[in-house]
């Protein structure tokens, strides 16, 4: 539908202005007026509650004095030049996904940039606080890494549009490497699982779990869907009973069942134990959203791939699954939001990622009673981190929207 | 015909049945190897399986139980309280996150700008970060940081604060209180009946309904009375203790608070999607009928929103459930707490582990048919 825009006459002036946005936002009426006045006096009292605390009352030496600590736990320190490493490589696929994605649009939005200064000031100001100088230029280097390779992205984007296929490889490589230098399977000296702590250990744990879940999410949900009854009904069981139990549980008993189903003279790191867990219960979830996937996939491409003499398992492979997966990728980071908060459950199970190390710190006489310091501390890297990823999957869902169907516009986004 | 038939390695019916066979058998085998491993890991261990441990005395405390315990009753028994622990911070959580999430949800879509910002940085921030850090930061700041027992806090009315908890009325239990109790809910019941009955007779037969109202009215009035004759019991602060009425331990008050702040703002994200999903039209044909915003907002939107709104609500509620066993982290006494503390005490794993499954399922699964009942008392019915 184009139809010509009729010629716009200017808002009359007593429609613009501050004062007549508050009147129409703030004290429309009445109720409104009181509304705005009550939730007004809350807010300030808030903020001066916090404000009066933060700079008076508060201690912050607890967060620098343990900032190695709460970011790689007890990682070697003659080591940690591998995880800085395993960081770029991250960022360079970060960087290049962002670019990739971001193609045919402007590279910075309003809520991206605000989450990005945010984050980079947060990074200043604690990186000031430890008087670290090599730290702080290893991370405004990675930080101007990032937007450098976000320009370098886009042009490739530009250049080569299919660029964005190959990213899920981009990401593979990063991590595995990543995974390999951090752990040293492939190089140097090993670190051990107990070794590792803080955001590096949630991290570690949420992506290999997500990772590991893949392929038997899949698996799941085809098998869910299948004609066949015996494995639709194991993969359903499977599904429902997993989904039905809280994650805690299943952490207990992959930490205690484990062993016992194994072979005796099979040892297994309680790690591994805690990540089977992990995967387990990550995968039935996975399982439920490919397989919200397939069911977007029209039927018409099944048949299609028929006529055309595939067999089902090519059909599958090359034809239903792409696309499914594809539609279901803001879902998917959906998903990996929410297991990186839930890996903080291990702190439940003895684990010191970053919640669990927090725990530690608070039970040191030294830092007694810093809890809401460490709290907020802790709190600010979750929130920050999550609410990156869920910005970055809304606009990665508003690319594969438009990508998918070019020729409509994009549709009036509702954001009250 | 007969040099025609297929082969069998092509034959689809048979490749489906080989197929489906083989899967199973795999999946038998692997269960045949873990059976077996644990049985040879149970030998070495000098463990044997069975339920008889459920009868032996528990001998440890639990801090927080709403029946009587005492540490020289069974198993089974700590595992009740544990059972109705989790059931008590279920149905509460679920009741009070519903309420705050429908504010909140409809706050996030309010005409007032400074209010709809609120509602959002409350939902975003309680949304991004694990409710476990949540939940230590509302135990350790917000409950154990309060005054302890000897100078407990008084708020309005007969209830105290302090570090242990909250002190609440409540009655106490004697028969008079189950009488009262009994015409509370009957009274409840019938005015439920005579409300439904009443928007019947208006709509269909555009009749006033006041006979209607006037019986409503005298319900009230009883369910009134029957509420003031519960015979309440204040707690009561004296020799630096408070005795008498409801205690609720900071543990439970903790886990509550966090559990409903945290759904509250998942909730409110359903609910505002709900209400978003029913068109435009609707607000401009109410309004175009004179009925007011809030009027509209309770008679026409929302039922409708209703529809859209409870199969992601009953996830939510099952979220709920299933988060309520983080009690773990603030050593609140809920079915799981007891059951690892039972595992830690006798070493039975499979038991126990097997428990807890069954049990947290079956909450699972009586969630989910309520809501599916509700479910299909709220679509539409087309005729």
């Amino acid at each position: 539908m184009t139809t010509a825009t009729p010629p716009s006459s200017a808002p009359p002036l007593n429609q613009i202005g501050a004062a007549a946005w508050a009147k129409k936002n703030l004290f429309s009426s009445v109720s409104n007026t009181i509304l705005t006045i009550v939730s007004g006096l809350v807010l300030i009292w808030v903020v001066l509650t916090l404000l009066i605390w933060g700079f008076t009352q508060a201690d912050w030496r607890v967060i620098p004095a343990n900032f190695r600590l709460l970011m790689v736990g007890r990682y070697p320190i003659n080591l940690i030049w591998r995880v800085w490493l395993a960081l770029g490589l991250i960022v360079v696929a970060a960087g290049l996904s962002w670019g990739v994605l971001a193609r045919n649009s402007r590279l910075f939005d309003r809520r991206g940039l605000i989450v990005l200064g945010i984050g980079a000031a947060a990074l200043v100001i604690v990186l000031a606080l430890l008087s670290d100088p090599i730290s702080i230029a290893i991370s405004l280097g990675l930080l101007a890494l990032l937007v450098g390779l976000a320009f370098v992205g886009q042009q490739v984007g530009k250049v080569v549009p299919t660029f964005g296929n190959w990213l899920p490889l981009v990401w593979l490589v990063a991590f595995v490497i990543g995974y390999s230098l951090i752990r040293g399977f492939l190089i140097g000296r090993p670190v051990k699982g107990d070794d590792l702590g803080g955001l590096l250990l949630t991290l570690l744990t949420a992506s290999v779990s997500i990772v590991l879940s893949f392929p038997f999410g899949i698996l799941l949900a085809l098998g869910r869907r299948s004609d066949l009854p015996v494995i639709r009904l194991l993969s359903t069981i499977y599904i429902e009973v997993i989904r039905g139990l809280p994650l805690i549980t299943i952490l207990f008993a992959s930490q205690f069942l484990v062993p016992l189903v194994l072979p005796p003279y099979i040892r297994t790191d309680r790690l591994i134990r805690a990540v089977v867990g992990l995967t387990m219960f990550s995968a039935a979830y996975l399982a439920e959203n490919v397989r919200g996937g397939l069911q977007a996939v029209p039927r018409g491409q099944a048949e299609a791939s028929k006529a055309l003499g595939m067999n089902p398992l090519l059909t599958t492979g090359l034809i239903v699954m792409p696309q499914a997966l594809k539609a279901v990728i803001p879902t998917m980071v959906g998903q990996f939001i929410s297991l990186f908060k839930d890996t903080s459950l291990l702190t439940i199970i003895g684990f010191t990622e970053l919640l669990g190390i927090g725990q530690t710190i608070l039970a040191n006489p030294q830092f007694l009673g810093r809890n809401v310091e460490m709290y907020t501390f802790i709190g600010l890297i979750y929130f920050l981190c999550c609410y990156a990823m869920s910005i970055a999957s809304q606009r990665l869902e508003r690319q594969l929207n438009s990508s998918g169907t070019p020729t409509v516009a994009p549709a009036a986004t509702i954001d009250p | 015909m007969d040099e025609q038939k297929v082969p069998l390695w092509r034959d689809d019916r048979f490749l489906k049945i080989a197929g489906q066979v083989l899967v199973l058998l795999v999946v038998l085998i692997i269960a045949a190897i873990m059976v077996n491993n644990v049985t040879v890991n149970f030998r070495k261990l000098g463990l044997n399986f069975g339920f008889g441990f459920i009868n032996s005395p528990a001998s440890f405390g639990i801090g927080d139980s709403a029946i009587p315990y005492s540490s020289t009753d069974s198993f089974g028994r700590a595992l009740l309280v544990g059972l109705v622990n989790t059931l008590r911070v279920i149905i509460f959580g679920i009741l009070f996150a519903t309420v705050l999430g429908i504010i909140v949800g409809i706050a996030r879509l309010s005409d007032n700008w400074l209010v709809r910002k609120l509602a959002s940085v409350y939902v975003e921030i309680f949304r991004n970060t694990p409710l476990l850090l949540q939940l230590f930061f509302i135990y350790t700041v917000g409950f154990l940081s309060l005054p302890r027992v000897a100078d407990s806090m008084q708020l309005p009315g007969p209830t105290f604060l302090s570090n242990q908890g909250i002190y609440l009325p409540w009655p106490t239990g004697s028969v008079r209180t189950w009488i009262a109790l009994a015409l509370l809910v009957a009274s409840l019941v019938l005015a439920a009946v005579f409300w439904q009955r009443r928007l019947k007779v208006m709509e269909l037969e555009g009749a006033s309904g006041n006979g209607y109202r006037n019986l409503l009215l005298g319900l009230g009035a009883v369910a009134l009375v029957a509420l003031l004759g519960l015979e309440w019991q204040a707690p009561a602060f004296a020799n630096a203790a408070v005795t008498g009425g409801l205690h609720l331990s900071s543990e439970f008050g903790a886990l509550l608070l966090g559990l409903v702040l945290y759904t509250a703002a998942f909730i409110a994200e359903t609910v505002r999607a709900g209400i978003q999903s029913v068109s435009k039209g609707q607000w401009e044909a109410s309004k175009a009928l004179g009925i007011s915003s809030g009027q509209a907002m309770r008679l026409v939107i929302f039922p409708q929103a209703m529809r859209v709104m409870i199969p992601p609500l009953t996830s939510e509620f099952l979220n709920l459930a299933k988060n309520s066993s983080l009690a773990a982290g603030i050593a609140y006494g809920d079915f799981f707490q007891i059951s690892t503390t039972i595992n830690n005490q006798t070493g039975r794993v499979i038991e126990v582990v097997m428990l807890v499954m069954i049990t947290y399922l079956t909450i699972n699964l009586i969630i989910s048919l309520g809501m599916n009942l509700l479910n299909q008392r709220v679509q539409l019915t087309e005729r």
